[in-house]
């Protein structure tokens, strides 16, 4: 495997690097997105719980 | 079988588990797929332009089969109703916008030292930009309508309109002059590029493909949650 491009290196790495940063970006917003909708329906529900539970 | 998983709690009770392993396999295929890209031979004419291929190419199918996912899955929220389709379309967009504007950077990257010029507004090239486009204007609209029924509806319209586009970009090399060669790999008489450099093209194609599947099951699942959040939200107000 040879991974000198030539004189093209800066296209192909060029290409790579892109492709690389932003499928990163994307798996990282999403499961960021993910994980704090998560955090606020956790809460939410916990304060549910506080209101529904009966005075002691 | 699509009616029944358009349930978001037996959605999410039947895909949460194999999530984790759609993402490994992704991973796996993309290890696999880049040591092929950089063991593969040089073309004889691109030299080692041709290892863009590799990612251009997979870039430009997802960028349309997220499209064609979205339409359908729009399709069926306008038509049928099911609480999930919306979720569907509305999760694979940013995915397919990202694929699109990869197909888009890396086509001009290659285009550069191919053919002299970054950008040409030849009939693939240019129909390709408006599919992303219509990524942007699907995401925009959605997110400037607060009622979600009403921007599930316009949205899915839109969705559905933009499917014209599809075959256009397809077939946009037989029917105008453009610097982009023809079909070369899913043709009726078989492809007519080299093994050593299918191979390397199909596995990244696959690798793309699962982390698609994977990144969209990731979004659903956030859209359902959010959902459920507003929902809740909404009750409490009213107690």
């Amino acid at each position: 495997m040879d991974l000198d491009m030539g004189k093209y290196g800066f296209y192909v790495w060029g290409c790579y690097g892109a492709t690389f940063v932003a499928l990163t970006a994307l798996i990282i917003a999403s499961l960021r997105a993910r994980s704090v909708q998560k955090t606020k329906l956790d809460a939410l529900q916990d304060a549910l719980k506080d209101v529904a539970k009966p005075d002691a | 079988m699509i009616t029944w998983l358009a349930n978001p709690e037996r959605f999410t009770r039947v895909f949460a588990p194999i999530r984790p392993y759609i993402g490994g396999l992704a991973a796996a295929l993309f290890v696999w797929g880049l040591y092929l890209c950089f063991a593969s031979p040089e073309d004889y004419q691109q030299g080692d332009t041709v290892r863009i291929m590799y990612l251009h190419v997979p870039a430009a199918w997802m960028a349309m089969m997220v499209y064609l996912i979205m339409g359908i899955a729009s399709f069926f929220g306008l038509i049928f109703r099911h609480a999930l389709a919306d979720a569907a379309a509305k999760a694979a967009a940013p995915i397919g916008a990202v694929f699109t504007a990869l197909a888009l950077i890396t086509g001009s990257l290659w285009g550069k030292p191919m053919w002299g010029t970054w950008w040409e507004w030849d009939g693939r090239m240019t129909s390709v930009l408006v599919l992303f486009l219509f990524y942007i204007g699907y995401i925009a609209l959605h997110a400037s309508i607060d009622d979600e029924v009403r921007a599930a509806k316009s949205t899915a319209i839109l969705a559905l309109v933009g499917l014209v586009n599809l075959p256009i970009i397809k077939f946009s090399v037989d029917w105008w002059n453009t610097l982009h060669q023809g079909t070369s790999v899913v043709r009726m008489d078989g492809p007519t590029i080299a093994p050593d450099m299918l191979w390397p093209l199909l596995v990244m194609a696959l690798a793309f493909k699962a982390l698609f599947v994977w990144l969209w099951l990731v979004r659903i699942d956030a859209e359902i949650i959010t959902r459920r959040y507003r929902t809740l939200r909404a009750r409490l107000s009213f107690q």
